[in-house]
Parts: structure tokens; C-alpha cells; sequence
């Protein structure tokens, strides 16, 4: 047990430089702006009085140092800085935008599991079988798909034709965000469900080779029996792993898909904050969402060290 | 019997390399006959169809797929949706292979001399490297994209800036593997200059995992590539660009489904293409793995 809360004590010290170069990142992406971020922003109202009072804001006016002093004394107080668009704190807005962001995050999981782990494991058992073959090229081409296409499509024949579920929005009440959120969370269930069934088929056909597997055959125990206790449990602890690496990814294809479907999460928010220039938000949210990634990163880390004692010893 | 047994096993096995090689050359027959045959298409552009992509047609809007000279339809303007198609492939495919190129050549190069030197600078890279991984790598693009101003060359820029990290990842590991092996012990100890080592005894058994990776990214970066021209942030319109052409045809959903449908397809060609090429050269080039 000491070794397991050894792992985790260390994973999280590696974590520090981690989240520390992300602030350092996220800092410097506002002095990539070319020329003087004031002057972007204020476009035609360019006087030097307003210009003076965005570098004032911004911090511009500061030495590097103590700019980034700054944004980290603000970041500890949970501080973002203030939206040049909004009459708003970026930090607020973000609050506002997040628990839409995070309930499609979570559904499209969900549904991306109850689609890949079924497909995951009959692909493995019939490998080379008909529905092998057909998961295999159904995955080749929804990896080339680029989601905002599947959701137009979705919107197209579920929303539009058959008139099954909104073209957009997110409603009001839990069950109601879960019906709007349903084609939403499907076009991301679809990309991610790609990355998820091929793995899961991978790891299967890893484990079955395994000694252990003939071991418990040999000593009668049945092949479901087998399959689901030892080759399935086993292949389950890889989808968590899975889900951890490719979490960046669950979320970057968020930020599109919530524009497609006009959805108000942090997505919508960055990419309107882009066309506006609201420099402040931008960062923001980015660095919202990269901490998010950390943290569960971190989490599949610590289910993954409950799951699979061997965790602990690498 | 140990003996028979063991020529079996391993007549078994080379069959089933031999198998794999196999049916990968098919594979990449199969991808390269898609991705050439969309290559060709959008250079010889002019050829195939006569109609300007850009020329607006006030008196043709929207006309179905199978109409007149227009195989594939017009959009809102009357533009002809195959030329569109056509033309901006030149865009996506330019995308794929520019973005994908760079970023393999930058990563690859890092990763070597990371992998090779070790010691703080590889640290310090890994470090690195562990950072940008932190982050959701498309989160990163739009963001960087804010700053430098949406266009396509900055689209350029940001994914160059992001995407040497999995080239330098994948590079480094199989150069800490190959670096212990005796053909770079052996070149080593007859006094090769590092260079020499690097780039004639490890990279050459390095290179074919970053190939197979291209492949992927290569689809990875045409779909982002494509995201960003639909939210505005990459190729800017008329420009026929696949994502900008989507983004057009979203307005029309309901009574012009093939505005959106077309260049969505399009993308997926390329990009089965790719793969296809990917897991063919993965079977060909790597049968034991």
C-alpha cells in the first residue's frame, strides 16, 4: 500500500512543474499578438487615452517580471482578469460557460463507452470475423470524419428531418440538457468511440495470449467465465488509461462541436473570444481547460493504481 | 521433438509476417490509389472541370447534384460545387502535407538529438514535451491562433508550433532503444562523429515509426486544419477551403444538403487515404510488431 501512495505522492509533485509551465504558457501567449494588443482590440476606436487604459488592464505597462507576477498573484486569488468585450471578470464568464462544457464532456464519455467497449470486445473474440472487419473499416473512416461535419449531418437527419431532438441549445433543467445535448455528445462519442474501440480490441487480443488465460482454462473454468473475469476486467483497466491520454482530445473536439450545435460552454466562449479579441478570456479559458485535463489525468491515474496493483511498482 | 516444434513455431510466425507484408502492400495499394487519385484531381482542376470556383452565378443558385454541368450542384452564389471542391483541395491537401511535413522534420530532429545526448538538455525537452501534452492540443491552436490573428498562415504557425512534440516523443524513445543496440555501439567504438552515428546508424531505424505517425497526423492536421476554416479561424472564405465550403452550406441544411455534404466526404477520402497508407507501410515496414 505504501508503494501505491508513494506512486500517487509522486505523480502529483510532477505535477507542479506541470501546472507551473502551464501559467508560464498561457502568460505568454498574450505577447504573441503582433504590434500592440491594444491597438487589435480598439481596431477604428484607437485613441492613446483608451489604448493607455487596455495596457493599464492588460498590465502592459509593467515590466515582464512583474507582469507575470501579477497574473499569478491574480491566478491564486482565482482571478482571470477582466473580459475588454463583456462588462464582465473572464473568471465569471468561464463559471457561467463551464458546467455545459462539462456535462458534454461527461455524456459523450458515457455514450462513447457503451458504444466502444461492446464493439471493442466482439471485434477481439471474432477477430478477423465479419464484424472484425466491418468495426475496422467503420473506425477508418469516422477517424477521418471531421466532427463538426458528423454534427451537421446529425443536425441534418435527426434534428432537421425526422425532427427527433433541437437543431441547437441547451435547455433548461437536467433533462432537458440531456435531450439537447444528446447529438451533440454522439458526434463526439463517434470520434472518441474510434480511438476507444481500438484499444479495447488491442488489449484484448494482448490479454488472451497471456499465460494466465491458458492457465485458468486448463484448470476448467469456463471460457466465459475466463473472458469475463480475467481478459475483459483486464481490458476495462486499459479503456481507463485510454480515457486519460486521449482527455485532450475529448475536449478539443468539444470546443467545436459546441459551435455547431450553439451550445454556451467554454468552447463557444473561446471561439467568440477569438473574434472579438477578448484576450483576457482567451486565456482564460485555455488555461481553464488545461488545468482541467491535468486534474483528470491525475484521477485516471489514481483509479488506474486502484485498479491494477501493479501500478505501484512502475 | 523440442527441435520440430520449434521450426514449426517459427515457419508459423514467418507466415504470418509474410501474410502480414502481404495483405499490407494491398493496403497500401489501396490508400495510395485514394490519396493519388485526389491529388491529381484537384492539380489537374482545370482539366476536369471548366468552371472558376470563385464564379459567382446570381441566375443558378442552388441547384441539385446531377444538373446540367454542375455534377455536384452550385451553392447560395451559383458556384459550382465540384470546382469548389476541386480547388480547394489544393488548400487541404496543402494543409496535410505542409503542416505534417515541418512539424515531422522539426520533431524528428529533437527527438534525436534529445534521445542521443540525453543529459539536461533532454531533460529540459521533456519537460517540454510533457507540457504541451498537458494541454488540449486543439485548445492550444485556437488559442495561439487568437493571438497572431486568424488566417491561414497563422494556422500554419500555430500547428508548427505545437506539433513537434509527438515527432520529438516518438523519436526520442526509439532512439534511446537503438542507442544500445551494437550496430550504434559498433559504429561508436570505430570513432564515428556523432552526427555521423545519428543520422547514418540510428535514424534509419527510427524513421519508419515517424513515417507511420505522419500518416496519422497527416488526417489529424487536415481535420483540424478543416475545424479551423469552419469557425473562421483558418483559411478565410470565398476561399474554397472543405471546412470554410461546410461552414457556407450550414446555413442551407434543409433545403440544400449537399452544399455540406460533398466537402465533408472529400475530407474523409483524403484522410482514408492516409490511414490506409499508414497501416499498410505499419504492416509492410514493421510485420513483427
Amino acid at each position: 500500500m505504501t508503494g501505491r501512495f508513494g506512486f500517487l505522492g509522486r505523480r502529483v509533485l510532477q505535477l507542479i512543474p506541470v501546472v507551473v509551465g502551464i501559467t508560464i504558457l498561457v502568460f505568454f501567449l498574450l505577447h504573441l499578438v503582433p504590434g500592440d494588443p491594444a491597438r487589435q482590440i480598439l481596431g477604428q476606436h484607437y485613441t492613446p487615452k483608451a489604448a493607455a487604459e487596455i495596457h493599464h488592464k492588460l498590465g502592459l505597462d509593467q515590466p515582464l517580471w512583474t507582469q507575470y507576477r501579477i497574473f499569478m498573484d491574480r491566478l491564486v486569488h482565482g482571478e482571470l482578469g477582466d473580459s475588454v468585450y463583456y462588462n464582465q471578470s473572464a473568471g465569471s464568464l468561464i463559471a457561467e460557460r463551464l458546467p455545459a462544457t462539462l456535462l458534454l464532456i461527461a455524456y459523450a464519455g458515457v455514450l462513447a463507452a457503451l458504444v466502444s467497449i461492446p464493439m471493442g470486445i466482439i471485434a477481439a473474440l471474432r477477430r478477423g470475423g465479419i464484424f472484425d472487419q466491418a468495426t475496422r473499416i467503420g473506425t477508418l473512416i469516422t477517424f477521418a470524419m471531421p466532427p463538426f461535419w458528423f454534427g451537421i449531418i446529425l443536425i441534418l437527419f435527426f434534428a432537421l428531418k425526422l425532427q427527433l431532438f433541437p437543431v441547437s441549445g441547451y435547455g433548461h433543467g437536467f433533462s432537458d440538457h440531456l435531450w439537447h445535448l444528446f447529438l451533440p455528445a454522439l458526434t463526439i462519442a463517434l470520434a472518441f468511440s474510434t480511438i476507444l474501440t481500438r484499444t479495447l480490441r488491442a488489449s484484448m487480443l494482448s490479454t488472451m495470449r497471456m499465460d494466465f488465460v491458458d492457465t485458468a482454462r486448463i484448470k476448467g473454468i469456463s471460457r466465459t467465465t475466463v473472458l469475463m473475469r480475467h481478459v475483459v476486467r483486464n481490458a476495462i483497466v486499459s479503456i481507463v488509461v485510454v480515457f486519460g491520454i486521449n482527455l485532450a482530445f475529448l475536449v478539443g473536439s468539444t470546443v467545436i462541436v459546441e459551435s455547431v450545435f450553439s451550445i454556451p460552454g467554454l468552447g463557444q466562449l473561446l471561439v467568440a473570444a477569438v473574434e472579438s479579441r477578448d484576450y483576457p478570456v482567451v486565456q482564460g479559458t485555455t488555461l481553464v481547460l488545461a488545468f482541467f485535463v491535468v486534474l483528470v489525468n491525475l484521477l485516471t491515474d489514481v483509479v488506474h493504481a486502484a485498479l491494477d496493483p501493479r501500478v505501484s511498482y512502475e | 521433438m523440442l527441435g520440430t516444434s520449434g521450426t514449426l513455431l517459427e515457419s508459423l510466425e514467418r507466415r504470418s509476417r509474410t501474410s502480414r507484408i502481404g495483405s499490407g502492400r494491398i493496403t497500401l495499394a489501396i490508400g495510395i490509389l485514394i490519396l493519388g487519385t485526389m491529388i491529381v484531381a484537384s492539380l489537374a482542376a482545370p482539366l476536369i472541370t471548366s468552371a472558376k470556383p470563385d464564379a459567382i452565378d446570381p441566375l443558378h443558385p442552388l441547384l441539385h447534384p446531377l444538373s446540367p454541368g454542375h455534377l455536384l450542384g452550385t451553392d447560395s452564389f451559383g458556384r459550382d460545387i465540384l470546382s469548389r471542391i476541386l480547388y480547394g483541395g489544393r488548400i487541404d491537401l496543402l494543409i496535410g502535407f505542409g503542416a505534417t511535413s515541418v512539424t515531422a522534420v522539426i520533431g524528428t530532429a529533437i527527438g534525436l538529438a534529445s534521445g542521443y545526448f540525453g543529459g539536461w538538455v533532454d531533460s529540459i525537452i521533456m519537460r517540454i514535451v510533457d507540457l504541451f501534452f498537458a494541454f488540449p492540443f486543439f485548445v492550444l491552436v485556437i488559442a495561439i491562433v487568437a493571438m497572431l490573428g486568424p488566417s491561414i498562415f497563422n494556422m500554419f504557425v500555430a500547428i508548427w508550433l505545437t506539433s513537434w512534440i509527438s515527432y520529438a516523443r516518438i523519436t526520442r524513445g526509439h532512439t534511446l532503444v537503438a542507442k544500445r543496440q551494437e550496430y550504434t555501439l559498433a559504429a561508436r567504438a570505430l570513432g564515428y562523429k556523432n552526427r555521423r552515428v545519428m543520422l547514418r546508424h540510428i535514424l534509419p531505424n527510427v524513421v519508419s515509426y515517424v513515417i507511420i505517425f505522419a500518416m496519422v497526423d497527416a488526417v489529424g492536421n487536415i481535420v483540424l486544419g478543416s475545424s479551423l476554416g469552419f469557425l473562421g479561424l483558418g483559411a478565410q472564405p470565398p476561399s474554397p477551403e472543405w471546412g470554410v465550403m461546410i461552414s457556407d452550406g450550414q446555413n442551407y441544411l434543409l433545403t440544400a444538403w449537399w452544399l455540406s455534404t460533398f466537402p465533408g466526404i472529400a475530407i474523409i477520402l483524403v484522410g482514408v487515404g492516409f490511414s490506409l497508407i499508414g497501416d499498410g507501410l505499419a504492416d509492410i515496414l514493421r510485420p513483427g510488431d
